[in-house]
C-alpha cells in the first residue's frame, strides 16, 4: 500500500470516482438528456429532431396550468396538514417519549413499511362508498347520502397527507429532541407563561425542523400521480398524471420533458418564495 | 332541591373526571388519536390479507380465510414480480451502499478540492421529485440505446437513487467516529490497509448495515422509477398497480403484510441491538 503512501492526495479522488461517477452518467446526464428533447418536436412515428422548440413549454402551460396548479395546490395544503397533524406528537416524543423514544419513532415510520401503492390501495378501502368513514360522515351529515369520498380532491389529499407524513414528523422530531430544556425553564424562571415559553423559545427554536420537514414533504408530494389516480377523478388529477401518461401512454416525449422541466421549476420556485418568508438561514441550515 | 343538586353534581361527576383527565393529558390523548390514525391504513392491509371476497374487489370485508396466505403466489405473475424485486433490491443495495461508503469516506476524512460540489451531487437526487429522476433517465435510455428496458435499466435508476441514502446513512455515523483509535493502530505500527481492515471497517459496520438496509428497503417500494425505465419487466410494485386496476387480489395483501412484517423485525432487531450497546457503553 506503498501507493497511498505516494499519493496520499490522490486518495479522496479515487474513493469519490465510482459513487460519483455513477451519478454523473444517471443522474446528471439524464437531466441534459431531458432538457434536450424538451425542445425537439415531431412525433414518435417519424422521429423527433432538435428544433428548439421552445414552444413545448408555452403549450404545456397552457394546455395543463390546471394540473400544474392543482399539484402545488394539493402538495401546500397535504404540507400544512401533515405540520399542524404531527407537530403535536414529535413535541409528545421528544419531550415525554423518555426510553420509549426509539419505539415510537418506529411507530412514525411504520407506513414506510408498508409497500407505498398497497398502503394507498388500503385508503381506497377506508374511503371506499361502503366503508365506514363514508357511513360516519353520512350519520353526521356531513356528508349527503349519496355523497362520497373516493374521487374527489378530499381523498387525494387525505392520501398525499398521509403517504408523506413520517417525511415531516421526523425533522420534527429530531429539531424538538435537541432542543437544551434549560432554555425553556430559564423563560419560565423569568415569569413567561407556558404557552409564552413555548411560541418564544421552543417553536423558534423547532424551525429548522419545520422547515425541513417541509421541503421534505412538498417536493415528492408536488410529483405525486399515484394518490391523484388511486383515490382522485380524473378532475383531480396532479401535473404528475400528466407527464406519466405523456412519457408512457401517448410517447409525446418532448412536451412530457418540457412538463417535467416546469414542475422543477414551480417547485423551486415555491421553494424560493418560502424560503424568503422563513429566511434563507434556515434553508442552507437544514441542507448540510 | 339541593338534593336534586347534589344528585346532578354526583352524575356529572364520572364526565368531569374524565374531562379533567383528557385536559390534563391533552397531548397524550392527542398523541393515541394520531398513532391510530398512522396504524389504521396498516391494520386495514393485514385484516384484508385475510378476506374471502366473493367479487373481484377486496374492498369489503367478506369473511376469514387462510387461504391467501396458503396460495400466496395463486394469482399469475405474482412469484416472477416478487423474485424481480428482491434481485433487483438485494443488487442494487449492494453496490449502492458500497459506492456510497466510499464517498462518505472521502467527505468526513479528507479536505479536498471539489468537496462542495460533491456535497450538492449527493444532496440533488435527494431533493428532486421521483417523477423527474424517472422521465430523465427514460429519456437518456430512450436516445443512448446501450441497454434494453428491463433488469438492467431497472437496476441502474435503483442504484442511482439509493447512494445518495447510503452517503448520507454512513456520514453521519463516521462524523462521530474517534479518529485517535486509527492515529493509535497506525502507531503501533499497522499500515493505511491493516487500520482500515482491522479498525475502521468493523467500527463503520453498523452504518454500513444500517445503509443496506434502508436502501433494500427503498429499492423494493420504488414504483416512480421504475415504472418509467422497466420496459415490460414487472416489480412488485409494478404488479401491484397493474392489479389495482382492475381490483387488487387479497394476495397482494399477504405480500404486503409479509413485507411489513419482516421490515418492522429488522427495525426492531436495530433498536434494541443499539439499547444493548447504550447499556454496554
Amino acid at each position: 500500500m506503498s501507493f497511498f503512501h505516494r499519493h496520499r492526495g490522490l486518495t479522496p479522488y479515487l474513493l469519490l470516482a465510482p459513487g460519483t461517477a455513477f451519478l454523473a452518467v444517471f443522474f446528471v446526464v439524464p437531466l441534459g438528456f431531458l432538457a434536450y428533447q424538451s425542445l425537439e418536436s415531431g412525433n414518435i412515428d417519424f422521429g423527433y429532431a432538435f428544433t428548439w422548440s421552445w414552444s413545448n413549454y408555452g403549450n404545456a402551460f397552457r394546455d395543463y396550468h390546471a394540473q400544474f396548479v392543482r399539484s402545488l395546490e394539493y402538495a401546500g395544503i397535504a404540507t400544512l396538514l401533515a405540520l399542524v397533524i404531527s407537530y403535536p406528537v414529535a413535541y409528545w416524543i421528544a419531550f415525554r417519549g423518555g426510553r420509549w423514544k426509539n419505539l415510537l419513532l418506529l411507530f412514525i415510520v411504520a407506513p414506510f413499511f408498508v409497500t407505498y401503492l398497497i398502503r394507498t390501495l388500503a385508503w381506497e378501502t377506508i374511503l371506499s362508498d361502503n366503508g365506514f368513514v363514508v357511513h360516519a360522515l353520512q350519520h353526521l351529515h356531513a356528508l349527503g347520502s349519496g355523497g362520497r369520498l373516493l374521487a374527489t380532491s378530499t381523498a387525494v389529499v387525505t392520501g398525499i397527507t398521509y403517504n408523506f407524513l413520517p417525511f415531516m414528523a421526523l425533522p420534527l422530531y429530531v429539531s424538538l429532541e435537541q432542543i437544551d430544556h434549560s432554555l425553556i425553564e430559564a423563560a419560565e424562571d423569568l415569569y413567561a407563561s407556558k404557552l409564552h415559553a413555548f411560541l418564544r423559545v421552543t417553536l423558534p427554536l423547532s424551525l429548522p425542523g419545520v422547515v425541513a420537514g417541509t421541503l421534505l414533504t412538498f417536493i415528492p408530494a408536488a410529483g405525486d400521480f399515484i394518490n391523484a389516480q388511486l383515490l382522485g377523478s380524473p378532475e383531480n388529477h396532479m401535473i404528475g398524471n400528466v407527464i406519466q401518461s405523456k412519457f408512457l401512454e401517448l410517447t409525446d416525449y418532448p412536451a412530457a420533458a418540457a412538463m417535467s422541466f416546469i414542475l422543477m421549476a414551480g417547485i423551486l420556485v415555491a421553494v424560493a418564495v418560502y424560503a424568503r418568508a422563513v429566511g434563507t438561514e434556515q434553508l442552507t441550515g437544514t441542507a448540510v | 332541591m339541593s338534593s336534586i343538586a347534589v344528585d346532578q353534581q354526583a352524575g356529572r361527576r364520572p364526565a368531569a373526571a374524565a374531562l379533567a383527565f383528557v385536559r390534563r393529558h391533552i397531548l397524550t390523548v392527542y398523541s393515541v388519536l394520531f398513532f391510530a390514525y398512522l396504524l389504521l391504513p396498516i391494520a386495514v392491509v393485514v385484516v384484508f390479507s385475510f378476506n374471502n371476497p366473493t367479487g373481484k374487489f377486496n374492498y369489503t370485508w367478506q369473511g376469514f380465510t387462510w387461504d391467501n396466505w396458503h396460495y400466496w403466489d395463486g394469482v399469475p405473475g405474482i412469484r416472477s414480480a416478487i423474485i424481480l424485486s428482491l434481485e433487483i433490491a438485494l443488487v442494487a443495495s449492494l453496490v449502492a451502499t458500497a459506492l456510497g461508503t466510499l464517498i462518505a469516506l472521502a467527505l468526513v476524512r479528507y479536505g479536498f478540492r471539489g468537496r462542495a460540489t460533491t456535497n450538492i451531487l449527493i444532496f440533488l437526487p435527494l431533493s428532486t421529485p421521483e417523477i423527474v429522476l424517472g422521465a430523465s433517465l427514460l429519456t437518456l435510455f430512450l436516445n443512448v440505446a446501450w441497454v434494453p428496458f428491463g433488469f438492467w435499466t431497472i437496476l441502474i435508476a435503483h442504484i442511482m437513487f439509493c447512494i445518495s441514502f447510503a452517503v448520507v446513512t454512513v456520514k453521519a455515523r463516521l462524523v462521530g467516529f474517534d479518529r485517535h483509535l486509527e492515529e493509535a493502530a497506525m502507531d503501533l505500527g499497522a499500515n493505511e490497509w491493516t487500520t482500515f481492515q482491522k479498525v475502521t471497517l468493523p467500527l463503520t459496520a453498523p452504518a454500513i448495515l444500517a445503509a443496506l438496509l434502508l436502501c433494500f428497503a427503498i429499492s423494493i417500494d420504488d414504483f416512480v422509477v421504475t415504472y418509467f425505465n422497466s420496459g415490460s419487466q414487472v416489480t412488485f410494485p409494478l404488479f401491484v398497480w397493474g392489479a389495482a386496476r382492475i381490483g387488487a387480489p387479497p394476495q397482494v395483501n399477504v405480500i404486503g403484510t409479509a413485507i411489513f412484517v419482516v421490515a418492522v423485525a429488522a427495525m426492531l432487531g436495530n433498536v434494541i441491538l443499539q439499547r444493548r450497546r447504550e447499556v454496554r457503553a
